[in-house]
């Protein structure tokens, strides 16, 4: 453009644009005394049949039950017996122990690639106790507490990991990127946002068979941006899908924080307004506020009142993935000050008020669950690791293309084998 | 099928026999559904639906909104949840805004989770110009749709192919795009646009079945047996590569793929290796066009019997101009010009 664009007869101000960046980079001392915190008991708990239009503030709000002294308050209060309280601590210690483990695989070049959820369990263990069991969970790629929670059997998540032997989806997935039918976990996509239409589809299909299941998806408040999330959200309110929207806004996609989805002008539950659909945004790492919220927007789409969009409010403690490094671009402090804590700690913190739980048996089940992942991780590699060694039958490669294999993809298949054949010789076989 | 006495047939456009192929399918299987936009109460923009909704039900045959990323990530929804979903595409030239949800979820879906999930879903769409409808409702976005690893694409060239192969496309259970050639919807186009149309009722594939019959994919039909060479054509092509060929007299056996994925690829070596010269015909665009592929596997597989080079005839690396429409359209002249020069040594 020619730098004599603007007339110099103007007198109006020049433009500017904004690019937004976040408060705080490596070396900055980080303070998020801004953020607001409503006090525990301050949120209404309208019914579920309320209308969209009367519930507005809820998206501005925060839905909260734990207090920080580990007192359960208000309205949401999801009065939940001790024994599931116990359970719920439990699957998120072992998605803990369980990343942990899986992170440090990675590093040791036993796959190649993990991505965590620390500081995000209660997200997807709390919201999947919510559910019913035949409820469909569309995930994104940082849910592995849904599959914990449903007692998937961990050593098949490791299998998976591994692209060994024993996994189902026999190595043709990145690592994480499960499916679980029998579980009501939907295959993951390596690509963003794109699960959000197909739970709406999957909800609209249920309504339309008058079967009673609802469809449950995540994304990130990154994703959020991207088309599909758009387009779900606007089916879903056409048809008034039985389907609740989870926007896990953990503060950062990979490097990006989420003013550059939106969130420096206004909250991502915020997004239902324009809608027309419920909407809360939820502290994220209070496990009895994301069990309550999504119980509540569970109840709704069960009862034909409409899809829900819930935001956790959340933030991401380690990096990305393992090919990530978050001291690059943000402070390394952020995850120690941020003012709603840990989720574990949180919910340990309530069962010890209630009398329910000690320091020594938090002790006693960490080792116990860090053990019974050893355990696994033990068995699953005895049916190989990436990249040591091939464990599938080449062919595998050309099935489930299509349903029958057409003529193209046997030629190419005939040409592979030849290809072994000349690199491993005539007797070569999986390991 | 079409010649038993048994079955009562009826004189269907493209447009009546996808229809009638649609209805049949509701009726059989009480998991199809048919969406799209303005397809239920109206009918389609091109009538396609017409009836569907009033007959089988607001939630089997409804409208959705404009947003073509929505309607096939929805249906790919649908599918794990164990419906058929058969989504309207209104134009083929609409299809890009949901091309993510094609090519990464619905053709990955059953690779990806073992199949875990599987994707039966047909999309429908017209494509292809003639009718003066500009460079966004005219495009051949085929050889998009063939390069995409686990989608079939399904180009049907008159009334009962379309509705034996939507029928099957409708029960495979695997993603099937289905083209349909919208010039061709009211009667076979000569490629003269000057004269007047003539409409299917004068064609023998206007006799369609009224129940249920499938034409399995993967199968080409011979449109015309010949000696001369070989014309690889498929959906509107088809019949004007026909008119050409009689006028000029040639014995030309042509040969209508009708899938081109999978690609009858036997029925085309057969041919190609009995005449030994093969012309391939398609409105798409030249570059990496589906013509490209044709002529590579051509050439692989029957270079020792070819008498001259594979020809292609085209549309032009252009988008689809609205006034020029006639001079951009692979019509009678430049047919002629190409079919004389490979039959020339």
């Amino acid at each position: 453009m020619p730098e004599t664009d603007r007339s110099p007869a103007s007198n109006l101000p020049p433009l500017s644009l904004h690019i937004p960046e976040p408060r705080y980079r490596p070396g900055d001392t980080p303070d998020f005394g801004d953020i607001v915190v409503p006090a525990v008991d301050a949120t209404q708990r309208p019914s579920e049949a309320t209308k969209p239009d009367a519930m507005r503030d809820l998206c501005y709000g925060l839905v909260r039950v734990l207090d920080f002294d580990g007192q359960a308050k208000g309205q949401w209060d999801p009065k939940l017996s001790r024994e599931r309280l116990r359970t719920m601590l439990r699957y998120m210690m072992l998605v803990r122990a369980f990343d942990d483990r899986m992170f440090r695989a990675q590093r040791q070049g036993k796959t190649s690639f993990y991505m965590k959820c620390t500081g995000e369990e209660a997200t997807s263990v709390a919201s999947t106790m919510a559910l019913d069991r035949g409820d469909m969970c569309f995930p994104s790629y940082r849910q592995q507490g849904i599959l914990i929670a449903r007692d998937y059997p961990l050593i098949q998540m490791m299998n998976q990991i591994y692209s060994n032997r024993g996994d189902h989806l026999m190595g043709r997935q990145l690592p994480i990127m499960y499916s679980a039918p029998e579980h009501g976990f939907f295959s993951v996509s390596g690509n963003l946002a794109t699960q959000y239409p197909q739970a709406v589809g999957w909800a609209m299909a249920s309504a339309s068979k008058g079967d009673s299941r609802i469809a449950t998806v995540w994304c990130g408040e990154g994703s959020s941006a991207e088309g599909d999330f758009h387009s779900a959200l606007t089916f879903a309110t056409v048809y008034n899908a039985p389907v609740i929207f989870n926007v896990v806004n953990n503060q950062w996609a990979i490097s990006s924080f989420s003013g550059f989805a939106g969130g420096e002008r206004t909250t991502f539950a915020a997004r239902a307004v324009g809608y027309g659909i419920a909407g809360l945004r939820i502290d994220g790492n209070d496990p009895l506020a994301v069990y309550a919220a999504t119980q509540w927007a569970a109840d709704r789409a069960r009862t034909n009142n409409g899809p829900t969009l819930i935001e956790h409010f959340t933030y991401r403690s380690e990096g990305h993935s393992t090919s990530d490094d978050p001291t690059a671009y943000r402070p390394a402090e952020e995850p120690t000050i941020w003012p709603f804590g840990d989720p574990i700690d949180r919910l340990r913190q309530h069962l010890e008020t209630l009398g329910e739980w000690d320091g020594e048996r938090h002790e006693a089940q960490r080792i116990e669950l860090e053990d019974l992942v050893k355990t696994t991780q033990k068995q699953s590699e005895k049916l190989g690791i990436l990249g040591h060694g091939m464990h599938q039958p080449f062919e595998t490669m050309f099935q489930d293309v299509f349903e029958d294999m057409p003529w193209h993809l046997q030629e190419q298949c005939t040409q592979m084998l030849a290809e072994q054949e000349a690199k491993f010789g005539p007797d070569w076989k999986p390991e | 099928m079409s010649t038993d006495t048994q079955i009562a047939t009826k004189t269907m456009n493209m447009i009546e026999a996808i229809n009638s192929a649609m209805d049949v399918m509701l009726e059989r299987d009480s998991n199809v559904v048919v969406m799209g936009e303005d397809v239920g109460f109206f009918g389609g923009v091109f009538r396609a639906t017409a009836g569907l909704q009033k007959k089988h039900g607001k939630t089997r045959v409804f409208d959705t909104p404009i947003n073509e990323c929505g309607i096939i990530g929805v249906a790919v929804g649908m599918g794990a949840y164990g419906l058929r979903p058969v989504p309207e595409i209104q134009f083929a030239d609409y299809i890009y805004p949901g091309l993510d949800q094609l090519v990464s979820e619905a053709a990955r879906l059953r690779y990806r989770s073992a199949a875990d999930f599987v994707c039966p879903m047909t999309v429908r769409t017209p494509f292809g110009g003639g009718i003066f409808g500009g460079q966004t409702h005219s495009q051949s976005p085929e050889s998009i749709m063939t390069h995409i690893c686990g989608v079939k694409t399904v180009i049907p060239s008159n009334p009962y192919d379309a509705k034996g192969l939507l029928i099957a496309a409708i029960e495979d259970n695997d993603p099937v795009v289905f083209l349909e050639p919208k010039r061709i919807y009211n009667g076979p186009f000569s490629g003269y646009y000057d004269r007047p149309v003539e409409p299917w009722s004068k064609h023998a594939a206007s006799a369609v079945p009224e129940d249920y019959y499938r034409i399995e994919l993967g199968k080409a039909a011979t449109v015309r047996e010949g000696e001369a060479l070989t014309i690889l054509a498929y959906g509107t092509m088809v019949h004007v590569t026909k008119t050409i060929v009689e006028e000029m007299g040639i014995d030309a056996e042509i040969i209508d793929l009708r899938t081109l994925l999978p690609l009858d690829i036997d029925a085309i070596e057969t041919s190609v290796k009995k005449t030994g010269r093969c012309l391939v015909i398609h409105e798409a665009t030249r570059t990496s066009g589906f013509g490209a592929e044709l002529a590579a596997l051509v050439q692989e597989r029957c270079f020792y019997h070819l008498e001259a080079p594979v020809e292609r005839v085209t549309g032009f690396d252009t988008p689809y101009p609205h006034s020029l429409e006639w001079a951009y359209f692979p019509g009678p002249v430049r047919i002629a010009t190409a079919l004389t020069k490979i039959l020339k040594d």
